[in-house]
């Protein structure tokens, strides 16, 4: 290799090293830009959460997406974290020790770490359906427990706290949502870079060779066991971490916070972002969280809006958001992306208009159904609708039907517009 | 992508902050925060109907200070956390008053987030109407100045149920059978202690706990409370416990009385119908559809006219609101730190005709109680229950003062 | 003494056959298609409410036929539009498919029946009671479902190991594309065996309906227990899934009779834990107030020191 290809490959290591610096910079100042942004009580509370799920769903994307891990009792990690953390925090505040209530969470990934190698050591010697089977009962154990256990979870009133009580520094006392907020935001971006990097070293492959083919890692001399126990372990660290900034963020931890719920909004949250990157649990965790605060707003029905959005996105894309995203990557370097954005636009359209259609069907059905205790009467997108007259479900169907004849139209014409931009594109790249 | 959220967060926001914009300053709103969907959502949605029928009622009449009364829902699908990210919308949205009842975890997690928010947000504060968290701990150790609660704790509920089981001599062996959490630890722990002072002569044969909602056969339960000798069986099981121990009792042929917390709570009444236990299963509430007291049947029949021949579950509501309008109006003002002080020691007539006090020390009401047993209905008994043709009936009646307990509540007033 | 063993095996038997009425079509579905079928539970439900709605208009009998049959169309659908396109992406998005059809049949089923039970009662010619030991009384809808569960394990034993149809099946699992070449339309094997899995789930819940709270909670309150039976009885083995419903039925049973506290297990084995140390709430807790949640601790063992569970040919 002569010296001139190898200070290229070595500019072009350095050019990505300071990408990534940037991009990391950036990522820095939204975060502090955000509460700008949105300054209400609502807002702040919201993002608090979102970077708390964030760093839970990447957690969580070490086990499944990048060692083929599937997990039915991640929150246990998550739960522990955040009960060590409210007790240590209650011992810390009735022994006035001087300990400042940012360094807590570390408290909560220590936990976290120790639980999993506790559970880990049992649960990972084997992988595939035996793993999820292990860390399905041991949820169920632990969830159980959690009630039986009065002093430890605080029975159904939960163990309080308050964070104010704690060393102030710097004049910060963590009232304020605003000072809460900066301190998960700063633990969350500590925490994604720390996993980002992971997935950077030499580790972080062998966990992607145990996933793809666990009988050739093993060939080629790693123990898989050990792997997956590692991986196991780090992300449980992580998940601690978590739950000790929702025990901050919250200062009330639960029963609810062990059981299978978080277990398995934060598998739906990971799959939906997607698993094969790693900007795809931290969009999955945004999102959920988003429709979760607010979908129940809009409408009593919201759980069967995001069973049926699970089901289309495990059917139509496996990849997640951010795999969908990333299938762009090529038509965006070569700056074809505005070859597809009219046959976009056209099928947006059309889907949008069946599921009005759809949604408006939904919503009447239900208002009519033996489930809803109010009246036939309701505010769809602010207008009123009277779900049990002929005129609206005429328009719902006006909408849905011919929406979807169009929509399954389109959808061939994308996929053509789609074969050849990208055809184009890496023909681009190959001249 | 990212930016899409954002801008998709902004839209949301910025509609969400327009129509709190809107909200005239002439409403007065409450925030209405329970389960709306979900399996909770069976009794989040009936409560919220409860407050919709007295707001429309008010509202009617020219409102509260002339102010039109506005409930919002807010789903907290009987999460804790979820629920204090929902009263933090809430608060956004200008309520400051938040009414939240199923669930005593939810209760207590938004009892200490109340306190805390008004501590660290003085001029704003908010508070906490609590129409059925059960748990003693809210107004005893965790007490708070912001909390008010209008239905009988668990320890008050068992202290007139044993009040009651007092004057049935023919008690004479007990079993107790409860879920393992801590509503279902103190309602036994409250038995045996209650039970020992008034009826020392009652022996305690059984004393069982299981998991919460994990049992789908009773029947090692009932074999064990037949095996045990028992006349009558204490628990504060609810939803499917309660409907499952009922029926595998019936089927085993255990012939022993019932006296329940949650036998009147949803799908209690056709589990009775369906286990045929006519009149041997007892409830203790504040209020039940056929009191003989005419107002409260004539509200009855309203409001099963108006909904759909939903009973009214909760009267317990109606003395809330009637006496946070009280309040508001006696305070000339919607300012929870003006008409908190009005709410304490607050005497009224009930909705079901006896006398109820707000006591001062520790925010928990007091009403006379009801023990109810649900069988086919006889005259004078107008109304039945989930269709089933079966009706509940009085069968002994607790009043006000038999029911003060004394509190542990040391209530921090602000200063 | 003898009283509470006898009354307790019966129950315990009881309940375990109930275990395995509901568990048969997982395991079905399970060794057929490697599917873990986390909507299980939901064809269970909608087999339970399709079997009360039946009912009313045309009696339980009636409703025990038709319903399982409308169900297992149902199933039969969803494997064809549903499953079979996320088959080519895993077994993972297959088990996280049928994950978010949980969902979605739970508020269907509240939309169409309510969220609060329906009054779906056990038909009067099944009304009575069957025998009386020990003066309890042992109603004979219990017997009919002992024998019904009994019955399905004998005539799915018989199809998948003494027909032709059985052993194609058996084959389309292990060599799909052998049994292909052979002539055998496989993907619609796997449609069938889907169908024929969920439509035992909806039998199950006509027949647990009545005995049962038939509530649109009722999926989800059922919870893992069915993957507990078909994991620990090994993955696909029926003979297996039956010994595991009786066992698991047989130690809760007997667990619930026992009023000792762990710490007194310990103490049996000279150990003592200080009555103020940390955790010591969990000596005092007893078997019986655990009796439910042994099945999950019989679950983690069994997977750990045998993965392969009681009668399994294949590792999990």
């Amino acid at each position: 290799m002569s010296a001139a290809v190898q200070s290229g490959v070595r500019r072009t290591a350095r050019g990505r090293g300071w990408a990534r610096t940037g991009l990391w910079l950036a990522v820095a100042a939204v975060f502090l830009l955000l509460p700008h942004l949105f300054a209400s009580g609502t807002g702040l509370t919201t993002m608090s959460l979102m970077a708390i799920m964030i760093i839970f769903a990447l957690s969580y994307n070490m086990l499944l997406g990048q060692t083929g891990m599937l997990s039915f009792g991640h929150a246990v990690y998550y739960g522990l974290g955040g009960f060590l953390v409210v007790h240590a925090m209650n011992a810390i505040i009735g022994a006035h020790l001087p300990v400042p209530l940012v360094l807590l969470p570390l408290v909560g990934g220590a936990a976290g770490l120790f639980f999993g190698i506790i559970f880990g050591s049992v649960s990972t010697r084997r992988g595939g359906t035996a793993f999820a089977m292990i860390s399905l009962g041991l949820g169920e154990l632990v969830g159980a427990s959690a009630l039986i256990l009065r002093d430890f979870f605080g029975g159904e009133d939960g163990i309080t706290t308050n964070r104010t009580k704690l060393l102030h520094v710097a004049g910060l006392n963590f009232g304020p949502q605003l000072q809460v907020y900066y301190l998960i935001a700063g633990w969350c971006l500590l925490c994604m870079m720390a996993m980002y990097a992971l997935t950077r070293t030499p580790f972080g492959r062998i966990c992607n060779a145990v996933r793809d083919n666990p009988e050739r890692a093993a060939f080629i001399g790693y123990n898989t066991q050990s792997v997956r126990f590692i991986a196991f372990c780090l992300a449980g660290l992580f998940a601690g971490i978590a739950g000790g900034l929702t025990a901050i963020n919250f200062e009330i931890m639960n029963a609810a916070n062990v059981g299978a719920a978080p277990s398995g909004i934060v598998l739906l949250m990971t799959y939906i972002g997607g698993v094969g990157n790693f900007a795809g649990p931290v969009i999955g965790a945004i999102l959920i969280t988003f429709l979760q605060v607010m979908l129940s707003d809009a409408t009593e029905i919201w759980q069967l809006y995001l069973g049926l959005l699970f089901i289309v996105m495990v059917s139509f894309a496996p990849g997640g958001i951010a795999g969908l995203i990333a299938m762009h990557a090529p038509v965006w370097r070569a700056r074809l992306l505005h070859r597809l954005a009219p046959a976009y636009a056209l099928a947006l359209l059309l889907g949008l208009v069946t599921f009005a259609g759809a949604a408006l069907a939904l919503e009447m059905a239900y208002r009519l159904s033996a489930g809803s205790e109010g009246g036939t009467a309701f505010r769809f997108l602010h207008v009123p609708v009277e779900a049990a007259s002929a005129a609206p479900w005429s328009l719902a169907v006006l909408l849905a039907v011919p929406g979807f004849i169009g929509f399954r139209r389109v959808l061939p014409i994308v996929g053509n517009v789609w074969a050849t931009t990208l055809a184009e594109a890496r023909q681009g790249r190959g001249r | 992508m990212s930016r899409a959220i954002s801008r998709v967060l902004a839209v949301a926001w910025i509609g969400l902050m327009a129509s709190a914009a809107l909200g005239r300053a002439d409403t007065l709103k409450i925030a209405y925060v329970d389960p709306l969907s979900g399996g909770g959502a069976s009794v989040g949605q009936v409560g919220l109907e409860h407050f919709q029928y007295i707001a429309d009622q008010v509202n009617a009449k020219g409102g509260v200070l002339g102010m039109k009364v506005e409930i919002l829902g807010y789903d907290d699908k009987t999460n804790p956390q979820e629920a204090l990210v929902q009263v933090q919308k809430a608060i956004d949205a200008g309520a400051r008053i938040i009414a939240q009842g199923n669930g005593s975890s939810v209760g207590a997690a938004i009892e200490d987030f109340v306190a805390k928010y008004d501590d660290r947000n003085p001029g704003k504060e908010v508070v906490y109407i609590n129409y059925a968290a059960v748990d003693p701990s809210l107004t005893n150790a965790k007490c708070s100045y912001w909390h008010f609660r209008w239905d009988a704790n668990s320890d008050i509920k068992m202290e007139a149920l044993t009040s009651y089981m007092k004057t049935r001599p023919a008690i004479k062996k007990v079993y107790l059978i409860n879920q393992d959490y801590s509503f279902g630890q103190s309602v036994r722990t409250e038995a045996r202690k209650m039970l020992a002072q008034k009826r020392p002569d009652i022996q305690i044969v059984g004393d069982e706990l299981h998991p919460l909602l994990k049992i789908t056969d009773f029947s090692p339960y009932i074999a064990k409370i037949k095996a045990s000798g028992a006349d009558s069986v204490i628990t504060g099981n609810w939803g499917q416990d309660i409907a499952l121990l009922l029926k595998a009792a019936a089927d085993a042929g255990l012939q022993a009385d019932w006296y329940t917390y949650y036998a009147g709570g949803a799908g209690g009444p056709t589990a009775i119908r369906q286990a045929n236990l006519a009149d041997r299963v007892f409830a203790m509430v504040e209020g039940f559809p056929n009191l003989d007291y005419a107002p409260a049947r004539e509200a009855e029949k309203e409001f099963r006219a108006k909904l759909n021949g939903q009973s009214l579950w909760y009267p317990r509501v109606f003395n809330m609101m009637s006496m946070v309008f009280r309040a508001i109006e006696e305070a000339k003002s919607p300012d929870p730190v003006k008409f908190a002080p009005k709410l304490e020691g607050m005497k009224i007539t009930t909705f079901d005709g006896g006398e109820g006090f707000m006591r001062a020390a520790d925010h928990q009401f007091f009403q006379d109680m009801f023990v109810v047993t649900f069988g086919p209905l006889g005259a004078n008994q107008p109304f039945d229950e989930e269709h089933t043709g079966w009706g509940t009936k009085l069968a002994g009646k607790v009043p006000a003062d038999q029911t003060v307990l004394p509190t542990t509540c040391k209530m921090q007033r602000p200063s | 003494m003898l009283e509470l063993i006898i009354v307790s095996t019966l129950n315990g038997v009881l309940y375990g056959m109930l275990l395995f009425l509901m568990a048969s079509g997982l395991t079905l579905i399970f060794s057929m298609m490697g599917v873990l079928n986390f909507a299980h539970a939901s064809f269970y439900m909608l087999g339970a409410f399709f079997g009360y709605q039946l009912s009313r208009v045309l009696g339980f009998w009636p409703a025990l036929l038709i319903a399982p049959v409308l169900v297992g169309a149902l199933g039969a659908l969803v494997e064809r539009y549903g499953l079979r396109t996320v088959h080519r992406h895993g077994h993972v998005a297959e088990l996280l498919f049928t994950f978010g059809l949980a969902f979605v049949v739970e508020e269907v089923v509240q939309m169409l029946w309510g969220r609060l039970p329906v009054d779906y009662r056990v038909p009067p010619s099944l009304d009575f009671t069957a025998f009386t030991i020990f003066s309890t009384n042992y109603p004979a809808y219990k017997l009919f479902e002992l024998l019904t569960a009994i019955a399905i394990f004998a005539v799915l034993l018989l199809v998948l190991t003494r027909t032709r149809a059985g052993l194609i099946i058996q084959a389309a699992l292990t060599h799909p594309d052998m049994v292909a070449m052979l002539g055998h339309n496989v993907p619609r094997v796997f449609m069938l065996a889907f169908g024929v899995g969920t439509g035992l789930a909806a039998v199950a819940g006509v027949i647990a309906g009545p005995a049962l709270v038939t509530q649109s909670n009722m999926a989800g309150l059922l919870g893992p227990i069915l993957f507990v039976v078909v994991v620990v009885g090994g993955l696909g083995s029926l003979a297996g899934a039956f010994a595991a419903s009786l066992l698991i039925g047989l130690v809760q049973t007997f667990a619930v009779a026992m009023n000792v506290s762990i710490g007194d297990l310990l103490a049996v084995f000279g150990a003592h834990l200080a009555p103020d140390a940390f955790f010591a709430e969990i000596t005092q807790v007893t078997v019986a107030q655990i009796a439910p949640i042994v099945p999950y601790l019989l679950l983690v063992l069994i997977l750990i020191f045998r993965p392969r569970g009681l009668f399994g040919t294949r590792e999990t």
